[in-house]
């Protein structure tokens, strides 16, 4: 689960992690009235959207008094703003940060990861701060220093000091820096976080280590015991399509195409996906209806397909090993009963009560076109769209 | 043979009196396999579908003689059970619950390192030796005993290759699930060197999907240990960066993990690599019969 920056900093002060002084402004009064709170000879105007590349895309502005708050203000809410990460329709700006400014001396990295290989909790740290850390990791990657951190210990003040060192942090901040990458190891753990990243890490004029940007990923899986992080949800950033999938536990993912898929399984529904591309279609989603799915799972998972009026074409593809086929035959005949059905819909179940699954479409009398195998399946819906 | 688990094999179901422990618990029963006892705290000294349940793994191990457990305790208690397994010595612990947050899969890994007992999973099938021992939720008619192991990440997807062997009359060895989270216990060079030892296994079909850097190291592994030839296949070749397929672990961030390199590098280490999901089975007994042993893993 993704935040907005502000809700970020806000946990990270309360873990000691030194942020800047912000207000969160939904409204252009409330803007300028934060500037004025914050009583700073500069303040910043940053646009809140879940995504990176806001600066380039004109979502964060420099104020040297009210009156320039009060104008970005005005030119940022409301904007649509693209940056490589949104997609080429952009996210509409609806939440400002307004924060202090401060006398940036010099921008560095440091994030925190899960390392797949060691099963570890890695902290990275670079030199090379504010540019796209993938740049860096591609082009010089001997910039980027990583300490492994035991669970047992946590991040020790050793790795810390290394890092410190090693990304040329200046004596007297040292201390400051230490502490800084301590209390972001600390939240990153307490909060159940698959990512943080401050990009950049600031020292400043007044000799302070600052996270000028936060960007906090959650574990999706830990949220049950993360109550407090799930109420940061913002459904403005979200697709409608996935957020009513997740009330009822699906794994749906919204993309460009035009066959909508339901399938069970996280692998087979990529390699369905990947096999409707194969034969020169494209698809309309990623949707995994999981293991234990009951008939109204389904139901709903369709109903969710077919919301999409993109959507010109349905492949429903089932291996049942702990889902069974008759569920989902029933699922889909509910469906098509509560919201009609008039695109193409090509189905083929295999596996736990597939003759079952199998008669309960063949008496549903709706237009279903049955298949044997994936690859047919796949070809037949394709051709069906065409 | 076969690899990891047998005919001999003798099993614990932790979380036994769960709705789907008991479902599945019936299921591996009707299969063939040992289920000697369970495990459920405060329902020891009770009994389900004939089989004993006890307060802790420790019991269950000291009066069974149990070698494997398999865990179904949902994901917030998930890792204390395969932490109590371990402390009991157990063989294996194939874990096939779900959602147990990485956090505290990062501490069950550190916990393991050092003891005997081997991992599979979590968020896995599980693991069957066909016609002798089935752990987990695999629709366990779909397999039939031969000599081709089968390792993959994913489930259905296993369920898929499998059944395209059968058909074709291609038995398996052993299939493993390893499961698609971001720290898993074994992993695709573990099963690997475990067929490779395994004489009874003449060929392997490894299946993959998008995210990290495992079907990658794999690969090497194969080109430098194996003597049997290896198949395989990559889920998520269309899957846009930046989203989570579903799986915790099958995510492309930062231009790492991409279908593409893993089937470049899969290729370059001598592996054939099946285009869609449909051929893997058509591409392993392609592979068999340019090895001349085709034949020798048709099962009659």
């Amino acid at each position: 689960m993704n935040i907005h920056e502000y809700q970020g900093k806000d946990i990270l002060r309360n873990y000691g992690v030194a942020v800047p002084n912000g207000h969160v402004a939904y409204t252009v009064d409330e803007a300028v009235s934060a500037a004025k709170k914050l009583g700073s000879n500069v303040s910043v105007v940053k646009a809140q959207i879940h995504a990176g590349g806001r600066g380039k895309a004109g979502g964060v502005k420099v104020a040297k008094d009210l009156d320039e708050v009060r104008t970005y203000a005005d030119e940022i809410l409301g904007k649509t703003l693209v940056t490589h990460q949104t997609g080429p329709e952009g996210k509409e700006v609806k939440r400002l940060l307004i924060e202090e400014g401060c006398d940036i001396q010099k921008e560095y990295y440091v994030g925190i990861v899960l390392d797949r290989a060691t099963s570890r909790v890695t902290m990275m740290a670079s030199e090379e701060g504010g540019t796209e850390i993938e740049e860096v990791a591609a082009e010089t990657p001997e910039k980027i220093f990583k300490e492994v951190i035991d669970p047992v210990t946590g991040l020790m003040p050793f790795q810390a000091r290394r890092l410190a060192f090693n990304i040329n942090i200046p004596d007297e901040m040292l201390g400051k820096a230490v502490k800084f990458m301590m209390n972001l190891y600390t939240a990153f753990v307490e909060k159940d976080c698959s990512i943080a990243e401050i990009n950049p890490l600031v020292t400043t004029g007044e000799g302070e280590v600052l996270a000028l940007d936060a960007k906090l990923n959650f574990d999706d899986n830990a949220l049950f015991r993360q109550k407090d992080v799930q109420e940061l949800r913002d459904l403005d950033e979200e697709d409608p399509k996935e957020i009513e999938a997740s009330k009822y536990d699906l794994s749906y993912i919204a993309l460009d195409g035009n066959i909508g898929c339901m399938v069970n399984g996280a692998g087979l529904a990529m390699a369905t996906m990947d096999t409707i591309k194969h034969y020169g279609g494209e698809p309309a989603n990623f949707l995994d209806v999981g293991g234990g799915a009951t008939t109204e799972k389904v139901t709903e998972a369709f109903k969710i397909i077919l919301s999409d009026s993109s959507v010109k074409g349905i492949l429903v593809n089932i291996f049942g090993g702990i889902m069974k086929c008759d569920v989902i035959a029933e699922g889909v005949v509910a469906a098509t009963k509560q919201v009609g059905l008039e695109i193409p819909l090509v189905v083929r179940l295999e596996g736990t009560n597939v003759e079952q699954g199998k008669k309960i479409l063949d008496e549903s009398g709706l237009n279903i076109t049955a298949s044997e195998s994936m690859a047919e399946a796949a070809e037949k819906i394709v051709e069906l769209v065409k | 043979m076969s690899v990891y688990i047998n005919k001999d094999t003798k099993v614990i179901v932790q979380g036994i009196t769960g709705s789907t422990a008991l479902f599945h618990t019936k299921q591996m029963l009707e299969y063939g396999t040992k289920i000697v006892g369970g495990v459920t705290p405060k329902k020891g000294g009770t009994e389900v579908e004939g089989v004993p349940v006890f307060n802790t793994v420790e019991e269950a191990v000291q009066e069974t003689g149990a070698n494997v457990s398999v865990v179904y305790v949902p994901a917030p208690f998930a890792a204390d059970a395969i932490m109590e397994a371990t402390d009991a010595d157990m063989d294996m612990v194939i874990c096939i619950t779900e959602h147990i947050p990485v956090v505290d899969m990062v501490k069950v890994k550190r916990y393991m390192e050092g003891k005997k007992t081997r991992l599979v999973g979590p968020n896995c099938p599980g693991v069957i030796t066909p016609e002798e021992c089935k752990i987990g939720i695999m629709p366990g008619y779909i397999h039939k005993k031969g000599h081709i192991g089968v390792v993959s990440r994913s489930g259905t997807l296993t369920y898929e290759a499998v059944h395209q062997l059968s058909e074709a009359g291609i038995g398996q060895s052993t299939a493993v699930g390893i499961g698609g989270d971001p720290v898993n216990g074994t992993d695709f060079i573990d099963a690997l060197k475990a067929f490779e030892e395994d004489p009874d296994t003449y060929g392997v079909i490894m299946i993959g999907e998008i995210g990290g850097t495992a079907e990658e190291e794999a690969a090497e592994y194969v080109k430098d240990n194996l003597s049997k030839p290896v198949v395989g296949f990559i889920g998520g070749r269309t899957a846009p960066p930046g989203k989570r397929m579903g799986h915790a672990g099958a995510i492309i961030s930062g231009g790492k993990g991409t279908a593409e390199e893993k089937i470049k590098v899969m290729n370059e280490c001598g592996i054939e690599v099946a285009d869609t999901p449909a051929v893997m089975g058509e591409t392993l007994i392609n592979v068999l019969k340019n090895n001349g042993i085709y034949e020798k893993c048709k099962t009659h």
